[in-house]
């Protein structure tokens, strides 16, 4: 297997072939996806929702992890391409009967697909495919483990541009359940690339991983710190287990302590905007006045993110399509 | 495999025991040493190996290896592993109780016995179960044991949480001055860990075993032995503040020995980076930090023992996303190469080298090799330590493919091994 994450994903060009995550990932190819991305955003407006980009192509959705919004976003981005498209749930297919995770894949191979799109609960499960499948086949990680979330991270910088004009120069802040997130990780080498001034993490330290400084972030102590002329704020899920893993005592102490409440966010910067990956929830995260309030912009990240899958997409296939024709010759 | 009279002759005899270090021929008769330098009288010798260049030493002893034969054969057997022990110029192997079934009772230790025997390259030495089962809770029969010829006891790398259970187990292997080996693991703090807790596993989103979970059960279980008495051999360390405590621990008398795996004592949490399934070890790779103090545990002696913690695997046991694999490495083959390169960094003189190989790990176990004196089984290593040779199919011999160094260039090569007096391993013919 390749050593170098940043390696297996771009081609001898740099361009990206697969995409697995953010790091080693340059800013101006994380632009480029973001323009792309607003290329794309008329096509939904269309009579015709669609684009011939990846006629003739076929990708298939392996999820080994149950998601609706994820899956569903993909599903639609490929089919505004004009894929074919495949869903194959594996948390009740092959895997659970015995088949190894290389034996499920060189199988799908064998139907001549052209993209694994793949949701797994270990770390690092995107990566492991992408250096076994055949040179012409492209990987996109939905999410792996704590890992990474790269197109969850893109559509939130997507967003982020579209309401603050650019990432320069903001103050972000992510409230939450940091050690288990693979969102965040994916968000703060975002945020770090494309140059924010400054990305804050709050959370208990029982949900921090150790050594976050190093990817970039700063931790802060207590919320009215860390949203203190904050830019964006970004709330995370807090999984139901996290209680019985005695990671936390209830919501109700940790949304008292941590949760994102109108009144904290005044003081925040006067046109502060408030996001979430989703599925929220509420009076735990985030006071529902805040999610349905006017700074939210939640429904607009899950638009973004069929754009923002679609350019991913787009990219990676290109790649792909390059080295081909590159081949024949 | 001739038995009869041998004589190594041109090699550099170093045997850190008996405080040799020159240049002398080495003579066996009837599978024994009879002399080292002075030729015995009437020795007519019937066979001579040329050691010229050469260093000539006991055959080494390796603490912790699995041969995985009873219960995984798919992963490795004895007549397989046994050859690649031999040309590892190993001579003496300790077997931890973990195999199918487990080592827990005379007929097994028998079993495991004979069965080194019957290989004839390799001692096979039984280290039997603390508890039944090995589940933590009830003893096994350790007196049986015991006189059946088991020196040794050890849970392997399962867990006996109720620290009521550990005292008396101690208590009650004391009581046959069994050496209790123990791999020190806190189980709730390393929980479903797969590689040091830092920033490269936060980094790469794994689970992280932090370095308490080797240091707390390290003091816990120093603290216990401090009041019973009982000789505990700490195995396959990885902690920089484990050696302190062992070490603070010896100065005050407590009869704590220890020793590390030789891929703890090269690699870092770094290998593990990019996913990769063959840095997966457990305990894991730490720190530089940590890695550097194990280096300095070793030269003090603290660490009196370098093992091989060899874990063989079949190709598919580390193909598939990295938490989902088996953790191990297949290692007899490297380390002696492995061992010298602590040499040629200056960290270790050769004879410290040889020591923590021979005489270091024999003390440990109680056992007679480990040395060249007269009388001696004759179980002997010679190799060439500039030797190159590569990490691939044609050298390679375990049936474990598992290794991080595969592809690289390894430095010291064994030319011949001896054991009991029969050359069970000879370079030359094995490239024929």
């Amino acid at each position: 297997m390749q050593n170098n994450p940043a390696g297996l994903q771009l081609d001898l060009s740099g361009c990206l072939r697969h995409f697995l995550s953010i790091a080693g990932l340059s800013r101006d190819l994380l632009t480029e996806m973001m323009d792309t991305a607003e290329s794309f955003g008329s096509v939904a407006e269309q009579a015709v929702k669609k684009v011939p980009l990846l006629r003739g192509k076929t990708v298939v959705n392996l999820f080994f992890e149950n998601s609706t919004r994820t899956r569903t976003t993909f599903e639609l981005a490929a089919k505004r391409l004009s894929a074919d498209v495949l869903n194959v749930n594996i948390a009740t297919s092959s895997t659970s009967k015995g088949e190894s995770l290389l034996d499920t894949i060189r199988n799908l191979e064998a139907m001549h697909v052209d993209m694994f799109v793949v949701r797994h609960s270990s770390s690092g499960a995107a990566h492991f495919i992408a250096s076994h499948v055949a040179p012409h086949i492209s990987v996109i990680n939905a999410g792996d483990g704590s890992h990474a979330h790269p197109t969850q991270a893109m559509l939130d910088m997507f967003t982020i541009r579209q309401y603050k004009g650019a990432i320069e120069g903001l103050i972000v802040v992510i409230v939450g359940d940091i050690r288990h997130s693979r969102v965040a990780r994916s968000q703060i080498r975002a945020l770090t690339t494309l140059g924010a001034k400054e990305v804050r993490v709050i959370a208990p330290r029982t949900l921090l991983p150790k050594d976050i400084q190093s990817l970039g972030a700063h931790v802060f102590e207590t919320i009215d710190h860390a949203l203190s002329g904050a830019d964006v704020v970004i709330g995370l899920r807090l999984q139901k287990e996290r209680m019985s893993g005695a990671f936390l005592p209830s919501e109700h102490e940790y949304f008292a302590r941590f949760g994102l409440t109108e009144q904290r966010l005044k003081l925040a910067s006067k046109d502060v905007i408030v996001m979430h990956p989703g599925p929220i929830n509420r009076e735990v995260e985030m006071e529902s006045r805040v999610v349905d309030g006017s700074r939210a912009v939640i429904l607009q990240q899950v638009s973004n993110g069929i754009a923002i899958r679609m350019a991913t997409m787009a990219m990676t296939m290109s790649t792909v399509n390059q080295m081909r024709s590159q081949q024949q010759k | 495999m001739n038995k009869g009279n041998l004589v190594i002759s041109g090699g550099r005899v170093i045997d850190p025991k008996n405080q040799v270090n020159a240049v002398l021929p080495v003579f066996i008769y009837n599978g024994k040493i009879a002399a080292v330098g002075q030729k015995p009288e009437g020795f007519v010798a019937e066979q001579e190996l040329n050691a010229e260049g050469a260093i000539v030493c006991p055959g080494f002893v390796d603490l912790c290896t699995r041969f995985r034969e009873p219960g995984d054969e798919n992963k490795a057997t004895i007549a397989s592993e046994a050859k690649a022990a031999a040309r590892s110029g190993i001579t003496t192997a300790c077997i931890p109780p973990d195999t199918v079934p487990l080592i827990d009772s005379p007929a097994m230790i028998e079993l495991i016995q004979e069965s080194g025997s019957k290989t004839g390259c390799v001692q096979l030495v039984p280290v039997g179960a603390l508890t039944r089962d090995l589940a933590g809770h009830e003893l096994t029969e350790m007196g049986a044991l015991k006189a059946a010829g088991c020196s040794l006891v050890s849970n392997a790398r399962q867990p006996i949480s109720n620290l009521q259970v550990l005292k008396r187990a101690l208590e009650y292997a004391a009581s046959f001055h069994l050496v209790v080996m123990i791999q020190p693991n806190d189980p709730w703090l390393s929980s479903n860990g797969v590689m040091h807790e830092g920033a490269i596993s936060t980094r790469l989103g794994l689970s992280g075993i932090p370095e308490i979970a080797e240091t707390v059960a390290v003091a816990q279980i120093i603290a216990l032995t401090q009041q019973i008495g009982v000789h505990v051999h700490f195995g396959q360390l990885s902690c920089q503040r484990s050696v302190q405590m062992i070490s603070r621990a010896q100065f005050d008398g407590v009869p704590i020995t220890a020793d590390v795996s030789a891929h703890q004592l090269h690699l870092t949490e770094h290998a593990v980076d990019g996913y990769n399934a063959m840095g997966y070890v457990l305990p894991p790779l730490r720190t530089i930090h940590d890695r550097d103090a194990l280096q300095v545990g070793v030269k003090k002696r603290i660490i009196s023992a370098i093992c091989s913690d060899h874990q063989p695997h079949e190709e598919a046991a580390k193909l598939d996303v990295l938490d989902s694999t088996e953790p191990g490495i297949s290692s007899l083959e490297t380390l002696l190469p492995l061992c010298l390169g602590l040499v040629s960094s200056g960290v270790l003189t050769m004879t410290e080298m040889i020591d923590r190989l021979t005489a270091g790990p024999a003390e440990i176990i109680g056992a007679k090799p480990g040395c060249l004196s007269i009388d001696q089984g004759a179980d002997i290593c010679v190799f060439n330590p500039d030797k190159e040779w590569i990490v691939c199919q044609e050298n390679w011999i375990s049936q474990g493919k598992n290794t991080p160094y595969w592809g690289k260039t390894m430095t010291g090569k064994v030319l011949y091994t001896i054991h009991n007096g029969d050359v069970v391993y000879s370079e030359q013919s094995q490239e024929l």
